[in-house]
Protein backbone atom coordinates (compact mmCIF):
# COMPACT_ATOMS: atom_id res chain seq x y z
CA UNK A 1 0.00 0.00 0.00
CA UNK A 2 2.96 2.48 0.25
CA UNK A 3 3.73 2.76 -3.43
CA UNK A 4 -0.02 3.44 -4.09
CA UNK A 5 -0.17 6.04 -1.10
CA UNK A 6 3.05 8.22 -2.55
CA UNK A 7 1.40 7.80 -5.84
CA UNK A 8 -1.41 9.36 -4.58
CA UNK A 9 0.24 12.04 -2.87
CA UNK A 10 2.02 13.01 -5.92
CA UNK A 11 -1.03 13.66 -8.00
CA UNK A 12 -2.93 15.66 -5.45
CA UNK A 13 0.20 17.80 -5.04
CA UNK A 14 0.41 18.11 -8.88
CA UNK A 15 -3.67 19.30 -8.24
CA UNK A 16 -2.52 21.66 -5.83
CA UNK A 17 0.58 23.10 -7.79
CA UNK A 18 -2.55 23.30 -11.26
CA UNK A 19 -4.92 25.25 -8.74
CA UNK A 20 -2.59 27.56 -7.40
CA UNK A 21 -1.23 28.67 -11.18
CA UNK A 22 -4.66 28.64 -12.79
CA UNK A 23 -7.12 30.36 -10.13
CA UNK A 24 -7.25 34.34 -9.29
CA UNK A 25 -9.76 33.84 -6.03
CA UNK A 26 -6.76 34.29 -3.24
CA UNK A 27 -8.95 32.49 -1.59
CA UNK A 28 -8.90 29.44 -3.26
CA UNK A 29 -5.50 29.70 -3.79
CA UNK A 30 -4.98 29.35 -0.30
CA UNK A 31 -7.23 25.96 0.10
CA UNK A 32 -5.07 24.63 -3.15
CA UNK A 33 -2.08 25.33 -0.58
CA UNK A 34 -3.74 23.03 2.10
CA UNK A 35 -4.45 20.37 -0.05
CA UNK A 36 -0.43 20.34 -1.04
CA UNK A 37 0.62 20.47 2.66
CA UNK A 38 -2.30 17.29 3.17
CA UNK A 39 -0.46 15.42 0.02
CA UNK A 40 2.83 15.91 1.86
CA UNK A 41 1.13 14.66 4.84
CA UNK A 42 0.05 11.22 3.56
CA UNK A 43 3.53 11.21 1.99
CA UNK A 44 4.95 11.62 5.97
CA UNK A 45 2.23 8.97 7.13
CA UNK A 46 3.22 6.70 4.43
CA UNK A 47 6.80 6.84 4.97
CA UNK A 48 6.17 6.69 9.08
CA UNK A 49 4.43 3.11 8.12
CA UNK A 50 8.46 2.09 7.09
CA UNK A 51 10.62 4.16 9.20
CA UNK A 52 9.19 4.60 12.41
CA UNK A 53 6.62 6.88 14.20
CA UNK A 54 8.65 10.02 13.77
CA UNK A 55 6.26 10.73 10.49
CA UNK A 56 3.37 10.94 12.38
CA UNK A 57 4.44 13.41 14.98
CA UNK A 58 5.98 15.35 11.57
CA UNK A 59 2.45 15.63 10.56
CA UNK A 60 0.91 16.91 14.21
CA UNK A 61 3.74 19.86 13.37
CA UNK A 62 2.99 20.09 9.76
CA UNK A 63 -1.12 20.56 10.82
CA UNK A 64 -0.18 22.82 13.32
CA UNK A 65 2.11 25.62 10.39
CA UNK A 66 -1.12 25.21 8.22
CA UNK A 67 -3.39 26.10 11.25
CA UNK A 68 -1.06 29.02 11.78
CA UNK A 69 -0.68 29.77 7.85
CA UNK A 70 -4.72 29.98 7.88
CA UNK A 71 -5.40 32.13 10.23
CA UNK A 72 -2.86 34.87 9.58
CA UNK A 73 -3.23 34.63 5.63
CA UNK A 74 -7.52 34.78 5.99
CA UNK A 75 -6.32 37.96 8.31
CA UNK A 76 -4.68 38.81 5.58
CA UNK A 77 -7.31 38.12 2.89
CA UNK A 78 -9.71 40.02 5.32
CA UNK A 79 -7.65 43.34 5.70
CA UNK A 80 -6.87 43.31 1.85
CA UNK A 81 -10.39 42.97 0.90
CA UNK A 82 -11.60 45.76 3.57
CA UNK A 83 -9.13 48.14 1.60
CA UNK A 84 -9.78 47.12 -2.06
CA UNK A 85 -13.38 45.11 -2.03
CA UNK A 86 -11.69 42.49 -4.34
CA UNK A 87 -9.40 38.99 -3.78
CA UNK A 88 -8.95 38.65 -7.03
CA UNK A 89 -5.05 38.35 -7.30
CA UNK A 90 -4.87 40.14 -10.89
CA UNK A 91 -5.90 43.04 -8.97
CA UNK A 92 -3.55 43.07 -6.10
CA UNK A 93 -0.13 43.77 -7.38
CA UNK A 94 1.02 46.15 -4.42
CA UNK A 95 4.51 44.49 -4.19
CA UNK A 96 5.14 43.25 -7.82
CA UNK A 97 7.60 46.42 -8.38
CA UNK B 1 7.67 -4.40 0.95
CA UNK B 2 4.49 -5.43 3.05
CA UNK B 3 3.25 -8.45 2.79
CA UNK B 4 -0.45 -9.56 0.92
CA UNK B 5 -3.32 -7.53 2.48
CA UNK B 6 -6.81 -8.73 2.65
CA UNK B 7 -9.09 -7.88 -0.32
CA UNK B 8 -11.19 -5.98 2.03
CA UNK B 9 -8.36 -3.82 3.13
CA UNK B 10 -6.63 -3.07 -0.65
CA UNK B 11 -10.79 -2.75 -1.83
CA UNK B 12 -11.75 0.17 1.15
CA UNK B 13 -7.67 1.39 0.37
CA UNK B 14 -8.25 2.27 -3.09
CA UNK B 15 -11.92 3.38 -2.89
CA UNK B 16 -11.15 6.29 -0.26
CA UNK B 17 -7.61 7.04 -2.58
CA UNK B 18 -10.03 7.25 -5.90
CA UNK B 19 -12.51 9.66 -4.00
CA UNK B 20 -9.75 11.48 -2.78
CA UNK B 21 -8.18 12.10 -6.15
CA UNK B 22 -11.53 12.42 -7.79
CA UNK B 23 -12.53 15.13 -4.86
CA UNK B 24 -9.95 17.10 -5.64
CA UNK B 25 -10.03 17.47 -9.11
CA UNK B 26 -13.41 18.37 -8.25
CA UNK B 27 -12.07 20.83 -5.70
CA UNK B 28 -9.93 22.52 -8.34
CA UNK B 29 -12.62 22.81 -11.05
CA UNK B 30 -15.20 23.84 -9.03
CA UNK B 31 -16.12 27.71 -9.67
CA UNK B 32 -17.59 28.56 -6.76
CA UNK B 33 -15.65 28.61 -3.80
CA UNK B 34 -17.92 27.25 -1.43
CA UNK B 35 -18.31 24.05 -3.72
CA UNK B 36 -14.52 23.94 -3.78
CA UNK B 37 -14.44 24.54 0.24
CA UNK B 38 -16.88 21.46 0.43
CA UNK B 39 -15.14 19.25 -1.87
CA UNK B 40 -11.72 19.57 -0.04
CA UNK B 41 -12.93 18.46 3.32
CA UNK B 42 -14.56 15.50 1.28
CA UNK B 43 -10.92 14.98 0.56
CA UNK B 44 -9.24 15.57 3.91
CA UNK B 45 -11.83 13.16 5.23
CA UNK B 46 -10.85 10.52 2.43
CA UNK B 47 -7.39 11.20 3.76
CA UNK B 48 -8.24 10.68 7.21
CA UNK B 49 -9.44 7.50 6.39
CA UNK B 50 -6.40 6.48 4.40
CA UNK B 51 -4.44 8.09 7.69
CA UNK B 52 -6.36 5.50 9.52
CA UNK B 53 -5.64 2.30 7.29
CA UNK B 54 -2.27 3.01 7.34
CA UNK B 55 -1.96 2.51 11.54
CA UNK B 56 -2.24 6.35 11.69
CA UNK B 57 -5.21 6.52 14.00
CA UNK B 58 -4.53 9.97 16.04
CA UNK B 59 -2.96 11.32 12.78
CA UNK B 60 -6.60 10.60 10.97
CA UNK B 61 -8.63 11.80 14.31
CA UNK B 62 -6.79 15.09 14.02
CA UNK B 63 -6.75 15.50 10.37
CA UNK B 64 -10.76 15.25 10.75
CA UNK B 65 -10.95 17.69 13.91
CA UNK B 66 -8.08 20.08 13.14
CA UNK B 67 -8.19 19.97 9.31
CA UNK B 68 -11.88 18.93 8.31
CA UNK B 69 -13.30 20.81 11.45
CA UNK B 70 -11.79 23.93 12.10
CA UNK B 71 -9.36 25.45 8.97
CA UNK B 72 -12.18 24.56 6.60
CA UNK B 73 -15.13 25.82 8.85
CA UNK B 74 -12.51 29.03 9.16
CA UNK B 75 -12.44 28.99 5.38
CA UNK B 76 -15.65 28.80 4.76
CA UNK B 77 -16.42 31.32 7.68
CA UNK B 78 -14.66 33.83 5.60
CA UNK B 79 -15.92 33.19 2.04
CA UNK B 80 -19.14 33.95 3.35
CA UNK B 81 -17.97 36.82 5.36
CA UNK B 82 -16.74 38.61 2.68
CA UNK B 83 -19.56 37.31 0.08
CA UNK B 84 -17.79 35.88 -2.08
CA UNK B 85 -19.66 32.89 -2.34
CA UNK B 86 -21.27 33.96 -5.92
CA UNK B 87 -19.08 32.10 -9.05
CA UNK B 88 -20.00 34.44 -11.54
CA UNK B 89 -18.92 37.92 -10.06
CA UNK B 90 -15.20 37.55 -10.83
CA UNK B 91 -13.44 36.28 -13.30
CA UNK B 92 -11.41 33.15 -11.64
CA UNK B 93 -9.38 30.82 -14.00
CA UNK B 94 -6.88 31.82 -16.26
CA UNK B 95 -7.03 31.60 -19.63
CA UNK B 96 -6.08 28.62 -21.51
CA UNK B 97 -2.08 29.45 -22.44
CA UNK B 98 -1.59 29.65 -17.97
CA UNK B 99 -3.66 26.77 -17.79
CA UNK B 100 -1.51 24.65 -20.26
CA UNK B 101 1.55 26.03 -18.40
CA UNK B 102 -0.22 24.69 -15.04
CA UNK B 103 -0.90 21.39 -16.58
CA UNK B 104 2.75 21.10 -17.93
CA UNK B 105 4.16 22.38 -14.99
CA UNK B 106 2.40 19.75 -12.86
CA UNK B 107 3.18 16.97 -15.25
CA UNK B 108 6.51 17.74 -14.72
CA UNK B 109 6.30 17.86 -10.85
CA UNK B 110 4.57 14.22 -11.29
CA UNK B 111 7.57 12.77 -13.10
CA UNK B 112 10.19 14.55 -11.23
CA UNK B 113 8.59 13.14 -7.92
CA UNK B 114 7.50 9.89 -9.08
CA UNK B 115 11.55 9.24 -10.01
CA UNK B 116 12.82 10.62 -6.89
CA UNK B 117 10.09 8.48 -4.58
CA UNK B 118 11.56 5.34 -6.72
CA UNK B 119 11.52 2.21 -4.01
CA UNK B 120 15.43 1.49 -4.87
CA UNK B 121 16.13 5.12 -4.33
CA UNK B 122 14.62 5.01 -0.65
CA UNK B 123 16.93 4.58 2.26
CA UNK B 124 17.30 1.15 3.41
CA UNK B 125 16.27 0.75 7.16
CA UNK B 126 19.99 -0.88 8.85
CA UNK B 127 17.77 -3.27 10.91
CA UNK B 128 14.23 -4.06 9.65
CA UNK B 129 11.52 -2.56 11.62
CA UNK B 130 9.90 -4.91 14.05
CA UNK B 131 6.25 -5.80 12.63
CA UNK B 132 4.48 -3.21 14.11
CA UNK B 133 2.26 -3.86 16.97
CA UNK B 134 -1.19 -3.48 17.05
CA UNK B 135 -1.19 0.20 19.17
CA UNK B 136 1.62 1.66 16.62
CA UNK B 137 -1.24 4.68 15.11
CA UNK B 138 -2.08 4.73 18.93
CA UNK B 139 -1.95 7.81 20.51
CA UNK B 140 0.93 6.30 22.87
CA UNK B 141 3.64 5.83 20.70
CA UNK B 142 3.03 9.28 19.00
CA UNK B 143 3.41 11.10 22.19
CA UNK B 144 6.18 8.94 23.39
CA UNK B 145 8.13 10.62 20.41
CA UNK B 146 6.48 13.92 20.41
CA UNK B 147 7.27 14.62 24.25
CA UNK B 148 10.80 13.38 24.20
CA UNK B 149 12.34 13.05 21.18
CA UNK B 150 11.00 16.16 19.63
CA UNK B 151 10.29 18.05 22.74
CA UNK B 152 11.44 21.10 21.81
CA UNK B 153 9.84 21.19 18.19
CA UNK B 154 6.60 21.27 20.36
CA UNK B 155 7.21 24.21 22.77
CA UNK B 156 8.54 26.23 19.52
CA UNK B 157 5.14 25.21 18.16
CA UNK B 158 3.17 27.09 21.04
CA UNK B 159 5.59 30.08 20.48
CA UNK B 160 4.52 30.01 16.88
CA UNK B 161 0.65 29.53 17.75
CA UNK B 162 1.42 32.59 20.34
CA UNK B 163 2.50 34.76 17.39
CA UNK B 164 0.22 33.47 14.90
CA UNK B 165 -2.66 34.45 17.00
CA UNK B 166 -1.16 38.04 17.70
CA UNK B 167 -0.51 38.52 13.87
CA UNK B 168 -4.29 37.35 12.79
CA UNK B 169 -5.79 39.91 15.56
CA UNK B 170 -3.35 42.80 14.87
CA UNK B 171 -4.23 42.12 10.87
CA UNK B 172 -7.80 41.86 11.61
CA UNK B 173 -8.17 44.65 13.61
CA UNK B 174 -10.15 47.85 11.90
CA UNK B 175 -7.41 50.24 12.25
CA UNK B 176 -8.36 53.62 11.82
CA UNK B 177 -4.84 54.88 10.12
Amino acid sequence: MIPEALALSVALFAIGVIGVLTRRNALIVFMCVELMLNAVNLAFVAFSKLYGVGGQVFVIFVMTVAAAEAAVGLAIVIALFRHRQTVDLDLLGLLRG
Amino acid sequence: MLPDYPLFYSFHFYLFGLVALASAIAFVTRKSPVAAALWLVNVMFSLAALYVMMDAHFVGAIQVLVYAGAIMVVFLFVVMLLNLGHADSMRDQRDPRVRATAAAVAVALTIELAVLARPDWLPVVPTPLAPPPASTGAIAPVADALFNEYLLAFELTSVLILVAIIGAVVLGRRTST
